[in-house]
Order: structure tokens, then C-alpha cells, then sequence
């Protein structure tokens, strides 16, 4: 609980006048993401505390070292939430790292991502300079949207302070249900479901089952229920909490691990000597996961026939590109917006794409 | 980038005579009595004719008349259907005004995954119109949607009353194509939830043609709500209107829309739409929409709600035609407030929720300073405020002094903690504005985000982000920790 913004910046003006690479941190949850970054370690954990918190305004502003556990019980107690339900990937996980990443949990295909929850951050760019983009209200259309644009960029734009994020109230209550079903139906099903009204806040399919969480008033999810069927998961709790930390058995290989961000009604895939128990579906369709060796040129042309991109999320060789290639035009811009904010290319060197 | 565009001599006749050759001459617009129509958007009083208006038929030759442009140097101002509140699609002197009105086709509808590709051009409504049947609707809904397009509501990243629970355009738009001054195409985001590298879909939502042309769009579309209700809750006190606001969001409830009006535009609404309104100091509008179940529960929860927070009357819609006529009257709100004086000037400014009792005080207190009534309608759920201020253009000095009473209405927005502009966007209007609400080192950063975007400038110059110089001579810079920001970048 404290403010280190000064010497968070001083760090930073003598990095960019040595042009010295850093290798921005927080609790080292999620260290395994992106490539592998070298340069002198900037550490913000110790960045931390609520600034702000009115539960009336649906706004939360919380320096970038905050834990997620702290911003959770704080949000608890007025029975509101982060909207985008983020996943921890370790117990003292920030704030600063899940914006950084832009992770978001199960619900984010219903509820919307991390970046979508972004009102506005205060920030240091590559010459150390300070500056408040966005703000704490909910509609704000007044200069570029430069908090968004941190969001998900992985600290090679910025050393992010302090964030103000939208939340939401608890749901009233909730439900999951299985349904049996291989990967094939179970994508029909989801997206069938997903064109309908019903209060869907989850759906994900392992290829043996769909499992389906609906919320609302108590009402509301029983009414929702009679009208799909299906068997009550009494587990549903632990089943979403473990699926979005990937503490499912399926997440324990040492396998390299990919995201495929596919459009959610595309068909699934089936890859020659690729068990189907490799896949694992998620964001009813929309985020699929593969556990495979296969090179990443080949993911990248399976991924790309299947109209979207994949990820080597976890594990695999982090020295060589990570993200799918972006198209040369595309490259070019990133590595001019990246030079509009870090001239001297010291935050977070390559963490992103080898070029950035 | 020097002030609203290049100042430099163009030859209008030799360019004109060189577009000719690269898009069918009747796409080109030259003269007088042809651009006269494109001199403003929906901010009338800022007028400027274009030196020319060119309406291509095709990305091609958008690309063509862009790769011109930028070899002559030429500012280009993209713009849809005009709707805009804050000249963002004013043209420029010396420059070409290139519009997107004939890209107007639905390209595709993907029924399954939930999404649509269109041209810029295709109106808000006709996004909803056409996927009607499949029991799909596009979300967000300004009030402008009969007429705006999708390629503006991006520029813009345009709202509506339905965006407390929908969200706004950049939470509803996954993918757009777009063109850079060079006319090189460029693809970000697609039929899916999210894409690699940097969020610039996020960055091109409000940038306000500074950064590219869009040309196309992949909108997400929603499942039509099984039901929706609306409760109309009537207070003899505007602060017990907004103390009901915080407690239907405290009780856990996200209405689908939450607006408030005052006395006056209420009056204007009632006299205007006759819809029944009540006539009370403060009129709460709550919408409700989802499943059957949970709306019944939900009603009944606001009602008890805005009754314990003093509602003197309360109203629920009980069938569709109903709920369509308890917002009819705010609908109108604005052609309605619009008969109560020659002129009025809508305000666009975002507040915290809280700092409202405060800022509706002031409001009224200036108002009687200035001498301009001003009627007040609010998206109460999400604090963005849309005074009215009502003027006489004709009699000398009152827009001025209208200007003025709002410049200090967005002024007391920024000092309570909220913004300059909630949905208009800023144009060519609050480029003053932004002066408060930024500092010198938050608008070189902007101009070096811009920089990267278009290094010459050409696109909608002048709008947006106020130059250093502009807010120096304003007396308005904000020097940070005495450091200096961007030196290669041109100011002063």
C-alpha cells in the first residue's frame, strides 16, 4: 500500500537517458507469457493500493501493483465484481499484469474483455514521462483511447500506474449444467444457444460434455433451465474457477499449450495423429485450446484455414515468436506506434514480437 | 500540423482535372451550389465550404483520390452521413471532403457467429433492420441512428441510451478495414473476439478521422431481449431522482437504459410528443430488458426502489406500445427542446454519478448569469449529461455567450473528476476544452500517436487534439514536473 510512482520514474528517465532495456514486473505470476524479455528488472508491486472506490459510480481505481485477491475482496463487500472475471495465474497476481496481458476469464465472450473494462490509466512512457489518459467515468470520447490501446500490450508501450476499471454487480444467482456432447455438436449447441436471450454467462465443451452456466434471479435461471435441459453440475463453482486458472487435468502437460482465436461457430478442427482429447473448448467457441508440438508455421496455417490466429500461450520455445505474424503494413504501424511511446526501445524489448 | 490544414495555395481547377481522370466525373463535386450542402455536420454553427467533395464508388478509388491527395498535400475530411455533433466532418478550406455516403451495402450477415460485415456507409438502424428476422439486433443506438452510419459511429465511437449495459461502438465493432493517407489497406481485428499485436481497434474507435479512412466494418450483433419494460418514476426533486439512480445500481441492478430530464425538458418533451408525462421536476426513465423471469423481478425490485427514494408517481409499461411511448418524449427531447428557442446548443460533457446535485446547481446558477435557460437530459446511468442551452443566434452576442456558459460547463465536468465530451467527440468544437482537460505531455503523445498514423498530417487536420501552440496562447498549458514533451515535434 503504497505510492512509488517517483522512483518508479526516476528508474525510467535514467533507463531511457542510458538506454537501458527493462523488464518490467509485478509478482512474477505470468512471467511465463510472451517471449522471453532480457533488460534490468523494473519491479512495480510495490505500486499498490485502492485510490478510489465508489460502488455507486461502477468505477474502481487501483494502482498497477494492487493484487487482484485485494481488488476482489474490496469489490466483495459491495457485492460487485471485475466484470471480465481475470484469471490469477498465481496467488499474487496485479492488476498491472492482467491489463498487461489483457487475460480475461469464462465470461468474457458474454460480459466483455479486460480492455473493454478500461476507463482510463495514468502512465509513464519510454522517456519517463507521466500522463492520465481516459478517466473514471464511463463515457469518455475526449482524445485518443491510449488506456485502451495499453491494454494487452504486454509493458513494451508503457509502465502503466494506475488503472480505473468498470465493474459490475454480483450476479444473483447462479447455475451450471452439462449436456453430453463431442466437440462437433457441442460448437452447434453453444452457438445455437448463444442466438437466443438466455442469460448465458459461461459455456465451454472438454468433448465429452458442454458445460453451460446461466445467472440471474433465482427466477430467471430456473425458468432458463427448463427451457434447455441438461443435468445439474453440482461442481460448477470449482469447474469455471479451475477452467480459468487452467488447473483442470487438462492443463497439466508439459505440452506447449495454444490458444486458437477462432470465430465461435467455426467448425472444429481435426488435425492428422492429434487426439481430440489435445483440444479444449472455451468462450463458447471462440477461444480454443491445443496442446500439440507441431512446428508454428503449421499451427499458424491450421489456425489461419479456420478463419483466425493462435497463441503459444504456454510452454514451447519462448526465444522465437509466440503471437501469429501480423501483416507487413500492420508491422510497420506497430513498430512506428511503438517508437511514439518507447524511442529509445526500452520497455519490455521483444516481450511482444521480436521487431517491438 | 499546423491549425485546421494546410495553408498552403492549392490549384483546385488541376486537381479537380486530375481526380477527374481517376473517378467518374460525376463523383466529383466543384461546384458552388454542390458544396454547399457538405459546409457543416450536425454542428451548425461552424460552417466551412470544401474546395471540392469527392463521393468515390469504390475502395480503388477512395485509394486513387487518397494517393493524390497525399502527393499534393492535400488535408482530406472523411464523412458519412453529417450527423455529428462537434464539426469532426466541418470541411477544411484547403481541403478535399471525402465522402463515404455510397458505401452503403450489408456485405455479409454470419447468422451463427453472430456478427455483420458493411460498408461505412449503411446507416446504424439499417444494421438492426436487416437482422431483424434472425431475432439479432446491432447494440448501440444514438439518438441519430435513422441517419448516422456505422463508419462515423466508429470515428466517433458513438453511444446511445442502451450503453450502460450494451457498452459503446468499440465494444460492438470486431473488426475494420481501413485505408492510410498512402491509400494502403489495412486489417485489424475480424469475425472473432480478439486478434494479436496492439489493440488498435480500440485506438481507431473516437479517433475522428485522424488515423485512417474506415472502409468496412464487422459489427457484433446481440439475441433480441425476450422482453423489455420501462418504469417512468416522477420526483418533485431532481436530487431524489439522482439518489434513486445510486440505489437501483447499489441494489445490483443493470438497467438497459437509465435516463433522467429536468423540468424543462420535460415540458418541451410533453408539449412536443404528448405522451402524458408528468409535469414534476425530474423524470427517471428505467428500462429493463432479458428474460421473461428476470425482467418480472427486476420491475418490481425499481419500483420499490424509486418509491423509497421519493418518486412521487410510478409508471410501468405494460405492453410495447407503452414503453415505446414512455420514450417517445425523451427521444424527442432534443427537436422538442429545439421549439422553445431559435437555437440551442447541446453540451456532451461526462460527470461521476455523485457530483451531480452539485453540478445541476451551478448549472442553474449560470444559467440565470447568462441569461440562456437551460434544459437538462441525462444518461443518469452513466453520468454523461446533455444540457441544453437555449439561444437566440440572431441577437447579437448571445452564441458567443452561450459558447462561453459552455465552455464552463465542460470546465466544471473536468474539475468534479469527468470529461469534456461523453459521445459527440471533440471536432472542431472543444479543441478549446481539451486544453483543461490535457496536458502538454498528453497531447504531444497524441500528436506522436498521429505522427505514426499519418506523418504528413493530411487526415482531418486540426481537429480532435488541440495544438501546444493553441493552448498556450489560451493560457490553458499544463507543464508537468517542469519536463518537456516530444522534441521533434513540431509546436509553437
Amino acid at each position: 500500500m503504497a505510492d512509488i510512482s517517483h522512483e518508479i520514474q526516476q528508474q525510467l528517465v535514467d533507463a531511457f537517458q542510458s538506454k537501458s532495456a527493462l523488464n518490467i514486473t509485478g509478482n512474477n505470476s505470468k512471467t511465463w507469457y510472451g517471449r522471453t524479455s532480457h533488460g534490468l528488472p523494473l519491479n512495480v508491486a510495490g505500486h499498490s493500493g485502492i485510490i478510489n472506490y465508489q460502488p455507486s459510480e461502477l468505477v474502481i481505481k487501483v494502482r498497477a501493483g494492487t493484487t487482484l485477491s485485494e481488488i476482489a475482496d474490496c469489490l466483495d463487500e459491495q457485492r460487485q465484481r471485475l466484470p471480465f472475471d481475470p484469471p490469477y495465474y498465481g496467488e499474487h497476481a496485479t492488476i498491472g499484469g492482467t491489463v498487461a496481458c489483457n487475460f480475461s476469464g469464462p465470461r468474457r465472450p458474454y460480459a466483455g474483455s479486460c480492455r473493454d473494462f478500461m476507463l482510463g490509466c495514468n502512465m509513464l512512457n519510454g522517456r519517463g514521462e507521466s500522463m492520465h489518459f481516459g478517466g473514471e467515468v464511463m463515457k469518455n470520447v475526449a482524445g485518443f483511447d491510449l488506456a485502451r490501446l495499453m491494454t494487452g500490450s504486454l509493458g513494451t508501450l508503457g509502465v502503466m500506474l494506475d488503472v480505473s476499471l468498470k465493474v459490475l454487480p454480483h450476479r444473483l444467482s447462479e447455475q451450471t449444467l452439462t449436456i453430453d456432447a463431442g466437440f462437433t455438436e457441442a460448437i452447434e449447441i453453444m452457438n445455437r444457444w448463444a442466438t437466443t436471450p438466455l442469460p448465458v454467462t459461461a459455456m465451454a465443451a472438454d468433448g465429452e460434455k458442454i458445460y453451460f452456466r446461466i445467472c440471474g434471479t433465482p427466477s430467471a435461471v430456473e425458468a432458463s433451465r427448463k427451457q434447455i435441459g441438461g443435468l445439474l453440475f453440482e461442481q460448477g463453482l470449482n469447474f469455471w474457477k479451475n477452467l480459468r486458472e487452467h488447473q483442470l487435468n487438462y492443463f497439466d502437460d508439459p505440452q506447449p499449450l495454444w490458444r486458437f482465436s477462432l470465430p465461435q461457430a467455426a467448425p472444429h478442427i481435426r488435425i492428422d495423429d492429434t487426439p481430440e482429447a489435445a483440444w479444449f473448448i472455451g468462450w463458447g467457441g471462440a477461444q480454443r485450446w491445443l496442446k500439440s508440438e507441431l512446428p508454428f508455421n503449421q499451427i499458424q496455417d491450421i489456425a489461419r484455414k479456420a478463419g483466425g490466429d493462435a497463441t503459444l500461450f504456454r510452454n514451447g520455445d519462448r526465444s522465437r515468436e509466440v503471437f501469429a505474424p501480423l501483416s507487413l503494413p500492420l508491422m510497420q504501424l506497430h513498430k512506428r506506434l511503438k517508437h511514439a511511446f518507447d524511442p529509445a526501445g526500452i520497455l519490455n524489448p521483444g516481450r511482444m514480437y521480436e521487431e517491438l | 500540423m499546423s491549425e485546421l490544414g494546410s495553408k498552403t495555395t492549392v490549384n483546385w481547377q488541376q486537381v479537380a482535372a486530375e481526380l477527374a481522370q481517376l473517378i467518374p466525373r460525376d463523383s466529383l463535386l466543384t461546384s458552388k451550389e454542390e458544396l454547399v450542402p457538405y459546409e457543416c455536420d450536425g454542428l451548425s454553427v461552424q460552417k466551412q465550404r470544401p474546395a471540392l467533395v469527392a463521393l468515390p464508388n469504390t475502395i480503388e478509388e477512395i485509394q486513387k483520390v487518397l494517393k493524390l491527395c497525399h502527393y499534393r498535400k492535400i488535408p482530406v475530411v472523411a464523412r458519412g452521413a453529417g450527423t455529428g455533433l462537434s464539426g469532426g466532418a466541418m470541411p477544411l478550406e484547403n481541403g478535399l471532403l471525402l465522402s463515404l455516403a455510397k458505401f452503403n451495402r450489408i456485405l455479409k450477415i454470419d447468422a451463427l457467429n453472430r456478427t455483420a460485415v458493411v460498408e461505412p456507409g449503411v446507416r446504424n438502424l439499417a444494421i438492426s433492420e436487416a437482422v431483424d428476422h434472425l431475432n439479432l439486433y446491432y447494440a448501440p443506438d444514438p439518438s441519430s441512428q435513422i441517419a448516422c452510419t456505422i463508419g462515423g459511429n466508429v470515428a466517433e465511437n458513438s453511444g446511445g441510451v442502451h450503453c450502460l449495459k450494451y457498452g459503446l461502438t468499440v465494444h460492438n465493432v470486431l473488426g475494420i478495414k481501413f485505408l492510410n493517407m498512402e491509400g494502403e489497406l489495412i486489417e485489424i481485428g475480424g469475425n472473432r473476439l480478439d486478434s494479436p499485436g496492439y489493440d488498435l481497434l480500440a485506438l481507431m474507435h473516437g479517433s475522428e478521422g485522424l488515423l485512417g479512412i474506415i472502409v468496412e466494418v464487422t459489427v457484433k450483433l446481440l439475441p433480441k431481449p425476450e422482453v423489455a419494460q420501462v418504469v417512468l418514476a416522477a420526483f418533485d426533486d431532481i436530487e431524489k431522482a439522482g439518489q434513486a439512480v445510486a440505489d437501483i445500481i447499489a441494489a445490483g441492478i443493470v438497467p438497459a437504459g437509465l435516463e433522467m430530464m429536468d423540468r424543462l425538458a420535460i415540458e418541451a418533451a410533453e408539449a412536443f410528443a404528448k405522451v402524458g408525462y408528468p409535469a414534476v421536476e425530474a423524470i427517471l426513465l428505467c428500462e429493463l430488458d432479458g428474460t421473461k423471469a428476470g425482467v418480472s423481478d427486476h420491475i418490481k425490485s425499481v419500483e420499490k426502489l424509486v418509491r423509497h427514494a421519493g418518486a412521487i408517481e410510478v409508471r410501468t409499461s405494460r405492453n410495447e406500445a407503452e414503453r415505446l411511448r414512455f420514450w417517445a418524449g425523451r427521444k424527442a427531447a432534443f427537436p422538442a427542446v429545439g421549439r422553445l428557442a431559435p437555437d440551442y446548443y447541446c453540451m456532451d460533457g461526462t460527470i461521476p454519478k455523485t457530483a451531480l446535485p452539485r453540478v445541476l446547481r451551478q448549472i442553474a446558477k449560470w444559467s440565470e448569469e447568462f441569461q440562456l435557460p437551460v434544459a437538462n437530459v441525462f444518461h443518469a446511468g452513466d453520468g454523461n449529461m446533455h444540457p441544453l442551452i437555449l439561444y437566440d443566434a440572431n441577437k447579437p452576442g448571445e452564441l458567443q455567450r452561450t459558447e462561453e456558459f459552455g465552455e464552463k460547463i465542460l470546465a466544471l465536468c473536468v474539475e468534479v473528476g469527468g470529461t469534456i465530451t461523453g459521445e459527440h467527440g471533440v471536432g472542431s468544437e472543444k479543441l478549446d476544452s481539451m486544453c483543461i482537460q490535457f496536458g502538454q505531455l498528453e497531447l504531444a503523445q497524441f500528436f506522436a500517436v498521429k505522427h505514426a498514423f499519418d506523418p504528413d498530417g493530411l487526415l482531418n487536420p486540426g481537429k480532435a487534439v488541440p495544438t501546444l501552440h493553441r493552448c498556450a496562447e489560451l493560457g490553458r498549458m499544463h507543464v508537468h514536473n517542469g519536463q518537456l514533451p516530444h522534441p521533434e515535434l513540431e509546436r509553437f
